[in-house]
């Protein structure tokens, strides 16, 4: 696993190429190969969430995903969520004035998003139990659960 | 805008050069320094016109007039007002230019907010001796009067200015926002357009400002968006783990594991043979590994295989630590340094009719910043400048810092601030070990670095709330009225080791490990606290709510059962032991809004009730807390929890709401879960599976009150936090009868607890 390796992925769209590791997660190949550094390192073992992406449409925790399992897939990252911030999210995350430090709601946000494909109207328990895996260390939780609820409604 | 301007200017061209060419920025620390007002435009002006001409000729298009180094106003309306807070999460940067923007009566929607530079004292935090330095919950509080007064001085010069294009006496003109008015005449002059003509007097202009109970607002008190939430929602935002800098490569630093353990050997042979590695740097206090990518930096750390020297903490554990701490505060012998001194103690505890003692423990406490730790630093080849990228807690700090470990002046460090991803105390050190990495590694390499610490980096080199004994004892006369109150606190040493300068003019009283311990509300009148520091070699820091987080904990514990031991509810008990001053009244308040919010009187079945009260440095807050316990487990869980705040004027309402609940659940992970222990010196956690913070599902229901009084603005940012330990203590004992008097109150402790209970009841 010492040696790089050149691999194509598709990120928000767009074919990307890569030389890097097998082993490297795609959290560092967006983050510093393709400069996209709206997801974030929070653990690197899949405990906080804060590097949520959409790996082919699911919610998938980047910072444990190996490129080399990669190869090919589409990858939807905070930047290619809506080109204006117009998701219903994003304007319901202002409305509520959800983010303090800010450093995990891209993953917060990747998270609810993929909730809200499965489940435009999900209730109270069902956002709670979903969004289990993402930790924001300011606790603007109540406030993430406002801001889910306000979209639902207003998408 | 002046240094901003120049700053990103500045940043461009270094960016370009990265690698080979760090710029001098000495132009740009101009003479601000050592002119509280600024006033004289010609300053900055002359600094510019030297500095960077270039930005003269950018900047032809748009006239502007500096007003003092917090305003510069644009001839297109724009109104430009320096921050001079960090931003990490609890909202300052738009907090304070709200203050400047409300007394100068300038149209919101034209304000653009700038982060200050550091530069010299101008900016600096009157309660830190003028240094932009953001803790203590002490912005708002330490700039509200003088931001106050830079925004009156801007309106007195946008109304003179303007009373003199119109030849009519300055006392008629007035201001409406963005405006000056000259009411009799029906004219006006947008801000802008007197920025084109202003002529700014040499001197501050001599303006004060309303008093505060008459004081008429239109920005402070009421609700506006953070201007950091739009980037914060879009993945803009820009934190110093996302500066990329052409040319910069990645650093990885393999730390001593208890602090000056340096190296003894260094195999690195593993560590070169990854793709990628570029080379491996021996630092005094670790071995650092510079690689093309992160992640072959973190696979080079993982394969090095470094022995160490013994250090003073080598052997410790938190074991040993309270055995040793408990026989500390046990013993008579020893006495402390006294944090507070009111009254005669010794006498008091020497006549009283009854003593009661009471002793308290917690664990060491970690940040958990969702941002772990790192920098990026591009030294010029010479070694003799260097620019850096950070987010700190002090701007300050950190160019000293940063220039102290090259041996250059600090006019040769160029500081980028970034937004932080959490602070919580982390990142206010006074040698910022995490910012100086880059530094040093960027020197070895002779490129731009950007140093990563992994979250297992971040926990086993982090600095810990301390562990703490506290033991408090109390006499009582013959009609049980608290007469005297002994508190004595042993823990490891913070000042000395986060902050050895401010430690020397300390004489040895550690105000990070001892906050809290004093009373002011109450109305005992001997009362004696004590601080035994124990210099165990532990990493030591500042972690939310300070010292207040342990020591507040151990008197509202302790409270609660002087209360029941008299039989008196303890909300009662408490609102008895208040004095009589205005600030006193002002906890009454709290007390009484949040056993409203709890209907406190009201019993639940198979629930406890618990309340805790605190004036943390002037703001009043009391908490109440619902829980249930299982009683197979001893799992805790804390239902609702109420809050009622008065941090006098909020500035910002939502934000001090938004604040408290981050307080508040920020206190129930340090009472419940959160524990670093450590073993052989070393720190035995690693990650979120073995340092657990709350997750959405372990949030009660959360209410706060904000009592809105006309009193000078105090903190909101931790003030809720060492409510949530005590409350929970206070209320799993009303339902159990069980006394928990150590942080966090983990399952296996709450099980003891009862068992114990179980077989005295």
């Amino acid at each position: 696993m010492s040696q790089m390796i050149t691999t194509t992925i598709v990120v928000n769209g767009a074919k990307r190429s890569v030389t890097v590791h097998p082993d490297t997660p795609l959290l560092w190949v967006l983050r510093e190969n393709l400069k996209m550094t709206g997801t974030k390192y929070g653990c690197g073992a899949g405990h906080c969430g804060a590097c949520t992406v959409h790996l082919d449409g699911r919610p998938a925790l980047s910072c444990t995903l190996e490129i080399q399992h990669v190869a090919g897939k589409s990858v939807t990252t905070i930047e290619g969520l809506s080109p204006d911030s117009s998701h219903p999210l994003q304007k319901a995350w202002i409305a509520e004035q959800v983010p303090q430090c800010g450093y995990c709601q891209s993953g917060q946000i990747m998270r609810a998003a993929a909730l809200l494909k499965d489940k435009p109207r999900p209730s109270g328990a069902e956002i709670v139990e979903y969004m289990k895996p993402n930790i924001c260390r300011c606790a603007s939780y109540h406030r993430i659960v406002a801001a889910i609820q306000r979209a639902a409604k207003e998408a | 805008m002046t240094v901003r301007m120049k700053d990103e200017r500045g940043r461009m061209k270094v960016s370009r050069a990265a690698g080979t060419q760090v710029t001098s920025h000495e132009s740009r620390v101009t003479s601000a320094g050592r002119r509280r007002f600024m006033l004289g435009t010609a300053g900055l002006t002359f600094g510019i016109a030297v500095g960077a001409p270039k930005l003269l000729r950018a900047q032809a298009a748009a006239k502007r007039a500096v007003i003092n180094p917090w305003v510069t106003l644009y001839t297109d309306g724009t109104v430009e007002i320096q921050s001079p807070a960090a931003e990490m999460g609890q909202g300052s940067l738009t907090s304070l230019p709200r203050i400047v923007a409300d007394e100068m009566d300038a149209d919101w929607s034209k304000v653009k907010i700038v982060p200050a530079y550091p530069t010299g004292k101008v900016y600096g935090n009157p309660l830190f001796g003028g240094e932009q330095y953001t803790a203590g919950s002490a912005t708002v509080t330490g700039y509200f009067n003088s931001q106050r007064q830079f925004g009156a001085q801007v309106r007195q010069v946008l109304i003179d200015n303007a009373a003199e294009r119109w030849g009519v006496p300055g006392g008629e003109v007035t201001t409406i926002p963005g405006f000056a008015l000259h009411e009799k005449s029906g004219r006006r002059l947008s801000y802008g357009e007197i920025a084109a003509f202003a002529k700014v007097p040499a001197t501050a202009p001599e303006v004060g400002v309303e008093p505060l109970a008459t004081a008429q607002f239109r920005l402070i008190g009421h609700d506006v968006t953070r201007v950091d939430i739009p980037s914060k929602v879009n993945g803009t935002a820009q934190y110093s783990i996302d500066v990329q800098v052409p040319g910069m490569i990645y650093g990885a630093i393999l730390r001593e594991p208890t602090e000056g353990a340096a190296p003894e050997r260094i195999d690195e042979t593993a560590a070169r043979a990854i793709e990628g590695v570029i080379r491996v740097v021996p630092l005094k206090y670790g071995v650092g590994v510079l690689a093309e990518t992160p992640w072959a930096a973190f696979k080079a750390k993982n394969a090095l295989a470094v022995t160490w020297k013994r250090a003073r903490g080598t052997g410790f554990s938190s074991a040993k630590g309270f055995e040793a701490f408990t026989a500390v505060a046990r013993d008579p012998a020893q006495s402390g340094i006294a944090w507070e001194t009111h009254g005669d103690v010794p006498a008091a505890l020497a006549r009283a009719t009854r003593i009661v003692e009471g002793e308290y423990r917690a664990d060491y406490a970690y940040h958990a910043q969702m941002e772990p730790l790192n920098s990026v630093a591009a030294v010029s080849p010479a070694g003799d400048a260097v620019e850096v990228w950070a987010g700190t807690q002090s701007q300050s700090i950190t160019v000293v810092a940063v220039a102290g470990a090259l041996g250059i002046p600090v006019e040769r460090v160029k500081f980028n601030g970034t937004l932080l991803g959490g602070g919580f105390g982390r990142r206010g050190n006074r040698d910022v070990e995490f910012i100086v990495d880059s530094v040093l590694m960027s020197k070895a390499a002779g490129r731009p670095v950007k140093v990563l610490w992994t979250r297992e980096d971040d926990v086993h080199n982090g600095r810990f709330r301390p562990l703490y004994v506290n033991r408090i004892r109390a006499a009582l006369d013959d009609s049980g009225r608290v007469v005297a109150w002994h508190h004595r606190v042993v823990c490891d040493e913070v000042l000395a080791f986060m902050d050895p300068v401010r430690y020397k003019v300390s004489k040895g009283r550690d105000n990070i490990a001892m906050r809290g311990t004093e009373l002011p509300t109450y109305a005992i009148p001997a009362r004696l606290t004590e601080g035994l520091m124990q210099p165990t070699g532990m990493r030591t820091n500042p972690l939310r709510a300070i010292g207040v987080g342990q020591n507040s904990f151990a008197n509202e514990v302790f409270i609660d059962e002087l209360a029941v031991k008299q039989g008196v509810d303890p909300l009662e008990f408490r609102k008895r032991l208040l004095d009589k001053t205005p600030l006193a009244q002002r906890a009454r308040n709290v007390l009484d809004e949040v056993a409203k919010m709890a209907d406190w009187s009201r019993k639940r079945p198979d629930r406890g009730l618990g309340v805790a009260y605190l004036d943390y440095s002037g703001t009043q807050v009391a908490g109440i807390a619902e829980v249930s316990v299982n009683k197979e487990s001893g799992a805790i869980t804390v239902h609702d929890f109420w809050c009622a705040i008065d941090c006098g004027v909020a500035v910002h309402p939502d934000n001090v709401i938004a604040q408290t609940e981050s307080s508040i659940v920020y206190g129930l992970g340090l009472a419940l879960t959160e524990r670093i222990t450590i073993a052989d010196g070393k720190v035995e956690q690693s990650n979120f599976f073995n340092y657990q913070v709350p997750r959405m599902a372990d949030v009660p229901q959360i209410h706060v009150k904000l009592v809105q009084t006309r009193n000078h603005p105090t903190g909101a940012g931790q003030m809720a936090t060492p409510l949530v330990p005590s409350a929970i203590s206070n209320a799993v004992f009303q339902l159990t009868g069980a006394r928990l008097r150590q942080q966090p109150m983990l399952a296996e402790r709450v099980k003891v607890a009862l068992a114990e209970q179980g077989r005295l009841a």
